[in-house]
Parts: structure tokens; sequence; C-alpha cells
């Protein structure tokens, strides 16, 4: 995309989404702040770097977009943000499975709810602070890595469909997060040193299975190992997560004294089943509804590309291919403690070739 | 007397520009030294013209000058009054509040607040699908527990209808119940004589008249001593402290004035743009409708609903146009809510979402409305495919 569009640049009220919207005014388009409300009860204030959405970070996005000099406005996005993001969080958790909020809410909100918006009211694309980097390849925009591996978001982005990356510009793709806060400040941007979010937006307290307990309840249920042999009780299986090596308080060890992990989450009999390292081996990913995020592959036809598992995990060597239905990724080297409802994201090089959602592991 | 950009502003119940008169008036206090309450000649001088401001607001409101507590916000004023009233009330066993289904927050939050860490029970009078208050309920609320009431508040003019309310049938009812009365809207827009109406309180403020920010009045009758809210110096009857805000004051007494001598030019004047208004949007947007009444209601204040549509879109469209109007209100982060005042005259959730208030004033011109009438059905019909969509999801 270029020459100068009408674009609305979504401002958190951190530093990243700030930088993003003073470039795309540098770069000649007409861009419209928007801060999106996304809590029906926003918090006061940030705790440290948890949360956002609070009404100091409303505030920070309106002072960032008067020092940029361009208009600003709040969407309230807060009911599709419930119905798209914390309900299927809940309801993710409730089948044994371990979500990534962030992505559904890339999916459903940022360039869903808002692009759709955005487009209807008059605008082409939607800005974000988000790190990936898109390119046009034979006139089809792609969605590619970050230069920062540390910040490279394109994991979270995977779930764009090539339409949805047509309506996106990420102004930061090509620069480090360092160089992003330097800039910040030579802008008088006084986010310029706002610590970066973390943990899960409408969670502030950070304690996520205390969170689940309230909202899903905690009910007694069995810790066993691969044969069925009860060996601790718990809470409330939807709390554990696939890997999950911690919290496990089982009073009986193994023969040879090795630590213990969750293997799966049973959530029909409320059951979790624990076993060794060893267990915990994956070497064939299968997920679906595939997102492709360019052109769809050839059906049936295995190719070579790396997998990622994990927002910044590492890419691994991996042969896969599309059956019509799933993704599905056979690793050159097993993986350990995969969660289902995680993304499995196919790249070729630093292209991202499409994502879906982890259903089955082997 | 000028807004000052080049946005065509429709949007003057929410604060209007400053009159001439007003503006040379605080420009002149602020280059006075002395506080009020001095005892000295340089604070009897400010004293002496902060009392004639208070004798002038008092002729403009129709009260005695005595009735007149200086407050900084209307805001202020209200809460003083709501919450005095009822502590006086709750000191004779009264602990019932009666009040319309549409006052303002600054009435309904301190009710709010009253009936849940003070003990009130709060009974709501409905009003009609055309704004105005059903004086049926009020008489039947008021036989049922008069000797339990506290005190009757209930808006004067609506301020985002724009609906005149009857106060002077609601005092004839309330028979020896207090009365307050919101009157920031309607003060030196339209008739509004605190003695005749036989009001006991009544808020106005200075910033809705052409006067500065920051400064307000509780008009309070002589003799009803409420407990203050702010405690201090007790400058005013010992029930508002806080020193003078003199040149606010003086310079509120000049935009009343003002106001008072041009009311009725004013009136007419806006009136025939606001049926202007009226006629060339519904003309654009035939399903559009307007809601309350434009008889019996404010000069300047039309609120119109664009069925579908979605008043973020809405408002956001306009105003890259450069056209400023209204929502109604929004929450401390400025996520828009659901005007209550709309839902009390029988709007939908979703059709108090697509609703926008536009008040005229003095600066507003034919021209102004026909820019607005040229871009409207542009601005509705992509507000309605954003809000479609919204709504799908």
């Amino acid at each position: 995309m270029s020459g100068k569009l009408k674009v609305i640049a979504a401002m958190s009220g951190g530093v990243d989404s700030a930088v993003a919207a003073a470039r795309a005014v540098e770069a000649g388009h007409e861009v419209i702040g928007v801060h999106l409300a996304l809590s029906s009860n926003p918090q006061k204030y940030r705790s440290g770097a948890r949360g956002c959405c609070t009404v100091e970070d409303s505030h920070d996005a309106r002072r960032a977009a008067d020092v940029i000099g361009i208009p600003f406005y709040i969407w309230d996005m807060a009911e599709q943000f419930h119905a798209g993001v914390v309900e299927n969080f809940l309801s993710e958790y409730q089948s044994g499975r371990t979500p990534n909020p962030c992505l559904r809410c890339n999916e459903k909100i940022k360039f869903e709810a808002v692009l759709v918006r955005a487009k209807a009211l008059g605008f082409d694309a939607v800005v974000t602070g988000h790190y990936a980097i898109t390119k046009e390849v034979n006139g089809v925009k792609t969605l590619n890595r970050a230069v920062d591996p540390e910040k490279d978001q394109s994991y979270v982005l995977a779930v764009l469909t090539a339409d949805q990356i047509s309506g996106a510009i990420f102004p930061l793709g090509d620069t480090v997060k360092d160089d992003v806060r330097k800039e910040a400040q030579a802008r008088g941007l006084f986010v310029a040193n706002k610590p970066d979010s973390h943990d899960i937006c409408f969670v502030p307290s950070g304690d996520n299975a205390g969170w689940l307990r309230e909202r899903l309840g905690s009910e007694v249920g069995p810790i066993v190992d691969q044969n069925g042999k009860e060996l601790g009780q718990h809470n409330g299986a939807y709390t554990f997560t696939i890997g999950q090596r911690r919290g496990l308080n089982l009073t009986v060890p193994t023969p040879k004294g090795e630590p213990r992990y969750v293997l799966s989450i049973e959530p029909k009999t409320n059951t979790v089943v624990v076993g060794t390292h060893e267990a915990l081996a994956v070497n064939k990913i299968v997920g679906q509804p595939p997102i492709w995020c360019g052109p769809a592959p050839e059906l049936n036809k295995v190719y070579k590309g790396f997998a990622q598992v994990r927002a910044h995990g590492e890419p691994l060597p991996t042969k896969y291919q599309f059956d019509g239905t799933h993704l599905i990724a056979d690793l050159d080297q097993p993986v350990f403690g995969l969660a289902t409802g995680q993304a499995l994201v196919i790249y070729e090089d630093d292209r991202v070739v499409g994502s879906a959602t982890i259903s089955e592991t082997f | 007397m000028a807004v000052h950009s080049s946005q065509i502003y429709f949007d003057h119940a929410a604060t209007t520009p400053m009159v001439q008169p007003a503006i040379d008036a605080l420009t002149a206090q602020l280059l006075k030294t002395g506080n009020a309450s001095s005892l000295h000649s340089t604070g009897r001088s400010i004293r002496k013209e902060l009392e004639e401001a208070r004798e002038s607001i008092a002729k403009a409101a129709g009260c005695s000058a005595i009735d007149v507590i200086f407050t900084g916000t209307g805001t202020e004023a209200d809460n003083l009054a709501i919450k005095g009233l009822y502590w006086l009330g709750a000191k004779a066993g009264k602990n019932i509040i009666i009040t319309s289904t549409f006052e303002h927050h600054a009435v309904m939050d301190p009710i709010k607040w009253l009936q849940e860490h003070e003990g009130a029970t709060v009974i709501e009078i409905p009003v009609s699908k055309t704004g105005s208050l059903d004086l049926t309920a009020l008489q039947a609320a008021v036989t049922q527990h008069g000797a339990k009431v506290a005190f009757i508040s209930i808006i004067h003019a609506n301020n985002e209808i724009g609906t005149v309310q009857p106060i002077d049938q609601v005092v004839k009812i309330a028979g020896g119940i207090p009365v307050h009365s919101d009157a920031v809207q309607s003060f030196g827009k339209i008739d509004f004589n605190f003695n005749q109406l036989g009001l006991t309180a009544a808020t106005i403020s200075a910033h809705k008249v052409g006067g500065p920010l920051g400064v307000a009045a509780l008009i309070l009758k002589k003799g009803v001593n409420i407990e203050p809210v702010l405690h201090g110096g007790g400058q005013e009857r010992d029930i508002r402290s806080g020193t003078f805000n003199a040149p606010g004051i003086i310079a509120f007494a000049s935009a009343a004035s003002n106001a008072m001598i041009h009311m009725q030019a004013r009136d007419a004047k806006i009136r025939k743009l606001k049926s202007l208004l009226i006629t060339k949007v519904l003309a654009a947007v035939p399903d559009a409708w307007v809601n309350g009444q434009s008889e019996n209601s404010l000069p300047g204040v039309v609120n119109i609903t664009f069925p579908g549509s979605d008043n973020e879109g809405l408002l956001l469209l306009l105003d890259m146009a450069g056209i400023a109007c209204s929502t109604g209100s929004a929450c401390s982060a400025g996520v828009h809510r659901p005007s209550h005042v709309l839902m009390a005259i029988g709007l939908t959730e979703d059709e108090t979402t697509s609703s926008l208030r536009f008040s005229l004033g003095e600066s507003n011109t034919e021209e102004e409305i026909d820019k607005l009438a040229a871009v409207i059905a542009s601005v509705v019909e992509k507000s309605k495919s954003a809000a479609n969509k919204k709504v799908s999801k």
C-alpha cells in the first residue's frame, strides 16, 4: 500500500503504538488516533507491567495523540472483546485447552471489529505498534518477522487473513525496541519509558488460576499417572497447562525420583494426567482451522518450513501440509510440553505462511 | 464572542463562548488585588463589586440577593442542595427523595449516593415520550409519602433533549415539601423566576450563559439552613466555604445581565435556526426523528435519532467534516454511555447510541446548518454500515 491513506491508529497508551502513529503521520497518511476501551469496568491505574485499558492508559493515549497532533477518539469495544476474547478464553480452559487471548484479540478485535468499522467509516487501514513487517510479493502483501527477534510479534499476528494483512500497517517492524524508546523520547512522547505490558490484560491481578477459579468454580479432582493410578488431587483441572511441573503437590514419587509434568487435561472427568518428561515429547502437531496469511498451500503437498508453537519460541524445522481441514506439522525434532489451544504458526524463512489452533499432538 | 476554531460549533449546551461584557468584566477584575473577605479597604472594594454582582444575578433569577450562594460548578451546587436538603429532612425523620427518571448526572448521582450510603429511599417519577414529567404520578407519590419526603428535585429544562418541565405545577403538588430544580440549561435562555415558581432551591451556572467556567450558584431560600459539603471559612452563609472567586462571580453577573437583555431576540433567532436544522436534517435523512418536542423546549437544543447508526461513528465523521456536536455523557475513561435520558423517554439502548444532540447558540448561522445538511446523509450511511457490522458481531 502506498500513497496517502486515511488510517486509524490503534493507540493503547503504550510507547509502541504512539511511535507507530507518529511514523504513520510522517509517512504522509491522514491519521486518526483511536483508543479501544476493552473493559466495561476499567481499572483506574496500571500496576507495574500488568494490565491495559485503564483510565491512565486512555489518558496516556490521548496525550500521545496531542503531542503527535492527531485527532483522538475512544471506541467502546468492551462487548466485542468480552464475546470474542474473554468468553473464548474461559471456554477453551473449560475444554482442557490453553488459549492465547492476545492472538484472539488480534483476530477478533484489532483486525476484525476495528478494521471493519474503520473501513465502513471510510478509512483504508489500521496502524498498530506490533513488531512485524509486511512486504509486497507479486502484488500480495505478506506478513514477516520483525528485525528485533526479542520483540517479533508475527506469531500473534498469524491469525490474520491475507485480506486483513492488506488493511494493516506495522511501522515498527524494522526497528529494535530500544530505538523505539529513544525515538519516543526524541519526539517528546512521555510514554517513552512506560513499562511493556505483559500477562493477560483482563486478569489485572496476574493470578490466572485464581481468576479462572472465581469464574469456573473449583471442583476437586484426581491427578493420575499414565496408568490411571491416583497420585494426588487438584482444585480444578482447567487451572493446569500441559508441560506444567510446579504446583502439582504430589506425595507419591516416581520410582527413579524424576519430576513429573502435566501430560493431559481431561475436562469431562476433571482429571489431570501426569508423567515423565519423555512422555511430553511431541513429533506431530495437528491444528485447525487453518488461516492463511498469504496464498494457501496446495492440498496434500508436503512443504518444508519452520513451526513455532509459542509467542517467543524457537522456530522448529518441520515438514507441513494441508489436508483440506487440518494443518499438519511433522517436526524434524520433538518438542516438549505442547498445550492444545495454543497456535501452530508455520513460517517459510521469515514469512508467515499461516496458523491453526492446535487440536491434537502425537 | 466567537468559537476559537474553524469548526462549526453545535455544542453550545456543553459550553458556549463567553460574551464580550463578561470577558471585559473578567479581564478588568483579573488586574485587581483583594480578597473579598478581607476587612481593609482593598478587600472591601472587591466585596462591593461582588455584592453588586450577587444582586444583579438575583435580579436575573428572580430571587433575593441573600438567596444566592456562589459555588465552583453547577455539579457542586447540585450536590450541596441535594445532600443538604436530604440531611435536613432526615433530621426530622424524612428519608424519601422524589426525583425524575431523566435528571442530569450531577443530580442523579448524589441521590444515588444518598441511597447507597445514607439510607435514602428514592422515588423516580417517569416522564412521557415527549419528555414531560408525569404529574399524576408525582401527585400520587406525594399523596402517599408526603410526610416522609425530604425534598423533590426536578430538572427545569433537560440538558439532552431540551424539554421544559412544569416546575410551577411540581411546587403546587409538593405543598410544603422543599423543591430543588437544576436550572443550569434554562437560566438566561427562557423564563426562570425562582420566587414566582416557589422553589426552595435551584442551580445555575455561568458558562452556559456566556460567563466563565468555574463559577456557578445555588439559589437557596433564606432561612433554609442546610449542612455544608465543604467546611472552612464559612464565606457563603456558612453553607459554602472557600475564597470568593470575585472575577468569576462578577463576570457571571455581566453574562447573566446580558442574557436577560437579549433573551427575546436570541430566543427568536435560535428557534428559527433550530427549526431550519430539524427540517433540513430530516429531509436529508428521512427515517431520522427528533426526541422530545421542539415547542415547549429550550430554543437551541435538539436531539435526533438516526436509526441504525452508531453515534461514536457519527461524531467522528462530523468532527472530521468540521462539525462539533455531542453524543451525551461519557465515563471517566471516555467511553460513551447509553443515555438514561433517552431511555427514560422510551428509546431502546440501541436507539440511544444512534442519537446526537445539536445545541445552537448565538454564533451559529443558516450557512452552517446548510453545511451540516450537506454532509449528514453520507455520514449517517457510513456510520450505519460500521454499526451494522458491530451489531452483527
